[in-house]
């Protein structure tokens, strides 16, 4: 469904991407793991539309659509939840979720609206409660589902996901993450960057190792997790 | 020393010509929060808006429908600054839209001059008729227009922030940018927004200030001086901060021009901005927490 081809990017003389190729498939949750600063967040960053490419192609189910900006990509069916819960703090649980619906908020009817507001909640029930609250006054889980709430609001083919569970308790990324593996189950593919490269590689079908802003290796998630060299450098001796 | 009734009348001046600070005021905050950009040409929303409603005055129009049309002229021309002098330069810094916009200002009075020449022109106010007394202060006419007018204004755009569809995407925007544009808003298309509100609020001011004034094309400088620092003392991002701070400083300005002496009146507003840029640059009501509120 998603195919990026020889991505390269910069900041300035910084290289942060060298030529990174992937696919996602439909259906599958596919994770990027690797180190800090080795280019996994630009990745996602370059999808969505937020920086601009230098080298290399994105293609959405086969539309080309490298360069074209943020607010359009959305629009075509990627929902990009960038790091750090970034909701409307001084707007309320509802009207977070009410404005993540813009992009289709002039196809679907109102009723569309409340049924994928009703699946919002099914998914992460506590926002049903808290929805006439403000999100700046949500505690940091609720905020993170209230970001991936959000942007399922506009009914996306993808998400990126990148680094859901981070800051999070242990009980609470689980819980998180295995909601992401849910949403996969309901047909809405999943792009994830994770730290915890574990829980990503356990919910995830597919993986690839960033480094360097390359791809140092992929494959099948189970085989990952079961690399030495994935495991040495990214899962920790167990 | 002033007695009670002069204190009184002093205070009623002060509310009038605050209120029309307020208006403009809204407008820098409006953009500010959607943009970033602090529109110095803010003034001169309110010198067309008094322009043109001095233009349509002679048609005969009734009140309202001519009100009507200057404000659309305003928003009119907001809209064509925003599209001609700051769309074209979207992708560079702040400081360089701030910049152009010092620039929108010079062509706008320029062309006012161009268009009305130097001459002040006069406007009868919207109801004839003498003074009320209030409390044993006299309170114009017109005054009363200016304050119901505001009263509305700020009703109606608290209204549309609050609970319409386009107001909330707009302060979505204000709050998070990022954010908004992963959700498929367009800062371009928020950015023409917010111009052509600020402009409206600008309008509104100058058509209802107008008959208080005599209207000149160079009145936008000097409103539009009085609401920037209005906004500055509500912090920038802050609507209730604005509007506080607008009446505050009308008032502050009539106390100093009737008690003091008129011409230190001039004095009072860059006083104001000094003193809180020095000491309270997060605005007088905000907590330290600037980019918070988001309108």
């Amino acid at each position: 469904m998603l195919e990026v081809a020889d991505l390269a990017v910069a900041y300035g003389a910084i290289q942060a991407l060298r030529g990174v190729s992937l696919k996602v498939r439909e259906g599958s949750v596919v994770c990027l793991i690797g180190a800090n600063g080795a280019g996994k967040t630009t990745m996602l960053r370059a999808i969505s539309g937020l920086l601009p490419i230098q080298r290399g192609r994105i293609r959405l189910e086969g539309r080309d659509i490298t360069g074209l900006p943020a607010e359009t990509i959305v629009r075509l069916g990627i929902s990009h939840v960038p790091e750090g819960r970034q909701n409307f703090t001084a707007l309320t649980v509802r009207d977070n979720l009410l404005v993540g619906a813009y992009p289709v908020h002039r196809r679907a009817g109102r009723g569309a609206i409340e049924a994928a507001m009703a699946r919002v909640y099914q998914l992460f029930p506590i926002l049903r409660e808290r929805q006439r609250q403000l999100a700046g006054s949500l505690s940091g889980g609720e905020q993170q589902m209230l970001a991936i709430g959000r942007v399922l609001m506009a009914r996306p083919r993808l998400v990126l996901l990148d680094e859901p569970s981070m800051g999070l308790a242990p009980v609470l990324a689980r819980e998180i993450l295995r909601r992401i593996r849910q949403l996969a189950g309901e047909g809405t593919t999943v792009l994830l960057v994770e730290q915890n490269a574990r829980a990503a590689l356990r919910i995830a079908d597919y993986g690839y190792v960033v480094e360097n802003g390359r791809i140092a290796l992929e494959g099948k998630a189970r085989d990952l997790a079961e690399d030495e060299e994935v495991k040495r450098a990214y899962l920790g001796r167990v | 020393m002033a007695g009670p009734e002069q204190l009184l009348q002093l205070v009623l001046v002060g509310l009038t010509q605050g209120a029309i600070y307020a208006l403009i005021a809204l407008g820098f905050v409006t953009i500010y929060n959607v943009t970033g950009v602090i529109n110095f040409a803010q003034g001169e929303f309110a010198m067309l808006g008094a322009m043109l409603m001095v233009s349509l005055a002679p048609l005969g129009l009734p009140t309202p429908a001519a009100f009507f049309l200057a404000v659309a002229g305003v928003v009119v021309v907001g809209g064509g600054v925003e599209r001609l002098a700051i769309h074209p330069a979207r992708r560079a810094s702040v400081v360089t839209l701030i910049i152009i916009t010092i620039g929108a200002d010079i062509v706008l009075r320029g062309l006012a001059l161009l268009a009305w020449g130097t001459d002040p022109l006069p406007l009868a106010p919207f109801s004839a008729g003498p003074p009320l007394t209030f409390g044993g202060a006299f309170i114009t006419r017109q005054a009363l227009w200016i304050l119901g007018t505001t009263a509305v204004t700020l009703a109606a755009l608290y209204a549309f922030f609050e609970y319409t569809y386009p107001g909330k995407t707009v302060r979505a925007c204000a709050i998070n940018r990022l954010a908004a544009r992963l959700s498929g808003i367009s800062p371009e298309r928020m950015s023409l927004l917010a111009f052509c509100l600020a402009a409206a609020l600008g309008g509104v001011g100058g058509v209802v200030i107008a008959p208080l004034t005599l209207v000149s094309y160079d009145m936008g400088l000097y409103l539009g001086l009085r609401g920037f620092v209005a906004a500055v003392m509500g912090g920038l991002v802050s609507a209730p901060g604005a509007v506080a701070g607008a009446l505050l400083l009308g008032i502050l300005e009539a106390l100093v021009a009737g008690i003091w002496k008129a011409a230190y009146k001039e004095a009072a507003a860059f006083l104001v901005l000094f003193v809180i840029l020095l000491l309270r640059p997060q605005g007088l009501f905000t907590r330290a927490v600037a980019r918070q509120a988001g309108l």
